[in-house]
């Protein structure tokens, strides 16, 4: 511990305090004891922001998680590109550094953070002022010769570095929710379960992005000299080639836009919150349940169809789905639950994603037809 | 037969919260809770082949336990004298996630956790030995669903276990290949032991008693493999008369309470040369999917709910059927055998698939065949139980035995 908080005050010398721009870089092996040895982001003038070079990016819709914030880059070595392939995540060259870092805005109240919740999606922002904001983890996603590894850094709470966590932890959190306390433990996951969510393909089991697919990637960002479309951002920076006209590229309703219609935001959330395990290669086939956003309206996306091994998961509630009939369906009983055998997704939260069970429980609701 | 007792079942559930619930479970007041970061890195730094060794000792877990590598063997003291407890367990859907090949979990004992003990999602080549599974609070409706819970693995062998107080299924292999179960015990779970949607399985040298039911061979709909082809033998099934405190939903809430041996949409099942005695709904149950509840909606277009090629023999079975679960099954008994009788020691629903029907009955390869010298009640459930009737010599017929499950790495 005292060695890190050396390495850390070391690092801080040479990058954060110094000034100085990150360079980022990929590294081949092993686990880097430091986020800043990656170089991917720099603080700078109080502020935590993405390397040159490295891109910030944000998706459609989100992966809830106990209504953090995330920044999100990509970076990958000079010359090298991604490929854009249709209904799959980006095909990333070898050394593609991708990181998430968790965050929660302060609140007024010493010690409480706040989601900043306001029943839209948080505003985008590519540097956070260290001021204002609770860095909680980091996550890397590196693409290296054999595949992808998954690392975790936690922050240290001088906000300056972040260091190596194989094993994860449990943090407490008060945070202010629109108004209401809420207190809760933030599990960050150890490594192995890192593969829980990101071995989306239950046969191979290799670690993978979830988020930087087209459907989820194709949206407006602003880096800073006003919105543009990130596939046509990666584009024009060498990052991505062989994309398919404007026009033909899948896109996934912001699940908060309400000028969306509800079908499409209730298939957009459980598309990026579900979908990486219920599909047919996911590790939830067992259950039959499918949640991608073409799966057929039917028993595979849950409509009348019986738990398999839900447990207590059932809630005594018949089927997955009971069209018209909220209070019936499965899968809104997991989703308004924190108990860890009820739950889902089954890691990855602590709190209860109110908004979008009203979400969900609204697209049940406006369901025609009954499992009679 | 099963369907109005499964509200009764799940009625009397809400009014009693089912369970022992409340008893004390394992104190672990001078339990090591420093050991769980040392096992974390040691999971996380396994290489294939690897021993994972925990010694002797009662160590405190408050997040789920998960291994990604292939080849690595987890082994304790004895299912006595190692043991995991979750019972402060705050996170994750079970207490050990497993996703690799080439796994063998040995001698200790995973206690309390919130939802399945042990789970093996996927893998080949899957080996539990001497490993105990409890919660220690006795059986309760808030206990995890499943004790040892391999599913979609291939080669699979449970022995010389102990599964206590699941709430789902102590023992369950769903949607495998090539499994077997043998020499365990299980106890005072909904389902003691089940085989769900899987293929070549043999179940056998197992003691499942206080269970809900004992044994299950079950197939669901909309899974993507189907199965058939196990052999349930040389067990001791009995008295499993426990209270059915599974969550409504779960297709073992269907189960009655007394069952001895269930099989319900399966085909091509062998149960011979087992003890079965004293379950008090009935001994050996054969079912359909059409008795458990479900819709037509529910189920897949080609779903084959009916449970065919079914070979009963060589068993010993002594009392049972005498006091069944639920209002329906009770009147049902008393109408047919009176206050003191019993059901006889086989009762079917009476589910047969109409288009394979040849002059009114099921070709020879596809009936349900009983070899022993006890009775088989239909209970006419197609007809709504209009005509239930003893008809015995309606299965007085033989298969041939079914080939013994195979695991490559077996002697």
């Amino acid at each position: 511990m005292h060695r890190l908080a050396f390495l850390a005050g070391l690092a801080l010398l040479l990058t954060a305090c110094g000034q100085e721009t990150a360079t980022p870089r990929f590294i081949d092996s092993g686990n880097p004891a430091l986020l800043s040895e990656w170089g991917q982001l720099e603080i700078r003038n109080g502020q935590l922001r993405p390397a040159s070079g490295v891109v910030a990016y944000e998706l459609t819709s989100p992966l809830f998680t106990d209504y953090a914030h995330k920044l999100r880059t990509i970076w990958m070595p000079e010359g090298s590109q991604a490929t854009y392939r249709e209904g799959e995540v980006l095909d990333f060259p070898v050394g593609t550094v991708i990181t998430k870092t968790f965050y929660y805005p302060r609140s007024s109240e010493a010690g409480v953070l706040a989601s900043a919740y306001t029943g839209e999606a948080p505003a985008k922002v590519s540097a956070l002022d260290l001021d204002t904001v609770e860095l909680i983890e980091t996550r890397i996603l590196v693409r290296r010769e054999n595949g992808w590894d998954a690392i975790p850094y936690r922050w240290e709470s001088n906000q300056r570095e972040a260091g190596l966590n194989r094993i994860g932890d449990i943090i407490p959190i008060q945070l202010d929710h629109a108004g209401q306390r809420l207190d809760f433990n933030y599990i960050m996951p150890n490594v192995n379960q890192c593969a829980s969510c990101h071995a989306p393909d239950s046969n191979t089991r290799e670690i993978a992005p979830i988020g930087p697919k087209p459907r989820h990637l194709n949206r407006a960002f602003d880096h800073g000299d006003g919105p543009v479309n990130q596939l046509a951002h990666l584009v024009a920076a060498g990052m991505l080639i062989n994309t398919p006209p404007a026009d033909d590229t899948p896109r996934n309703a912001d699940w908060t836009d309400m000028s969306a219609s509800l079908n499409a935001r209730a298939r957009s959330y459980l598309d990026i919150n579900c979908s990486h395990c219920h599909s047919p290669v996911g590790p939830a086939d067992t259950s039959g349940l499918f949640l991608e956003p073409d799966t057929p309206v039917g028993p595979q996306l849950g409509l009348c169809k019986p738990p398999i091994a839900a447990g207590g998961g059932t809630g005594d509630r018949p089927y997955d789905i009971v069209p018209g009939a909220p209070e019936l369906s499965i899968l809104l009983y997991r989703m308004d639950s924190v108990e860890a055998d009820v739950m889902m997704p089954e890691i990855g939260r602590s709190t209860i994603h109110a908004e979008a069970v009203a979400l969900i429980r609204d697209w049940i609701t406006q369901m025609d037809g009954s499992c009679a | 037969m099963i369907r109005t007792l499964v509200t009764m079942t799940a009625t009397a559930a809400l009014l009693t919260a089912c369970g022992q619930g409340g008893q004390a479970g394992r104190d672990l007041s001078d339990a090591n809770s420093d050991y769980q970061s040392v096992l974390l890195e040691q999971l996380i730094d396994a290489q294939p082949g690897d021993v994972i060794d925990i010694p002797a000792g009662v160590y405190e877990f408050d997040r789920s336990l998960m291994l990604t590598v292939d080849g690595v063997t987890l082994r304790g003291a004895g299912m006595g004298e190692t043991v995991l407890n979750f019972q402060n367990q705050v996170a994750g859907a079970e207490g050990l996630l497993v996703t690799a090949n080439d796994f063998t979990l040995e001698n200790l004992a995973i206690e309390d956790t919130i939802g399945d003990a042990v789970k093996v999602n996927g893998g080949r080549n899957i080996v539990i030995r001497g490993v105990r599974v409890e919660w220690t609070g006795g059986y309760a409706t808030e206990n995890g669903a499943y004790g040892l819970y391999p599913v979609q693995t291939e080669n699979v062998l449970i022995e010389d276990s102990v599964a206590i107080g699941a709430s789902d299924a102590g023992i369950y292999v769903g949607q495998s290949r090539n499994i077997t179960v043998r020499n365990n015990r299980a106890e005072f779970n909904v389902a003691g032991i089940e085989i769900e949607n899987s293929v070549g399985a043999d179940v056998y040298g197992n003691t499942a008693t206080n269970n809900t039911g004992g044994i299950l061979v079950f197939n669901m709909p909309n899974l993507p493999q189907r199965g058939h082809r196990t052999r349930v033998y040389d067990n001791d099934v009995f008295a499993n008369n426990t209270e059915n405190f599974g969550h409504e939903g779960t297709p073992v809430a269907s189960v009655p309470a007394g069952s001895g041996i269930v099989i319900n949409s399966n085909d091509e099942v062998e149960i011979f040369n087992n003890r079965i005695a004293d379950n008090n709904t009935a001994n050996i149950i054969i079912s359909s999917l059409h008795s458990t509840g479900y819709s037509d909606y529910s189920a897949q277009p080609d779903f084959d709910p009916y449970p065919e090629t079914i070979w009963i023999h060589s068993n010993t079975f002594t009392g049972g059927g005498s006091s069944p679960d639920g209002l329906d099954l009770t009147a049902l008994k008393v109408l047919l055998f009176g206050l003191n009788g019993s059901f006889p020691d086989v009762l079917f629903d009476g589910y047969v698939d109409a288009a394979k029907l040849e002059n009114g009955a099921l070709p020879d390869a596809l009936r349900i065949c009983v070899g022993d010298e006890v009775d088989v009640l239909n209970a006419d459930g197609p007809n709504g139980f209009e005509n239930p009737r003893v008809e015995t010599e309606n299965y007085r017929c033989t298969h041939e035995g079914l080939p013994p499950a195979t695991l490559s790495f077996l002697d």
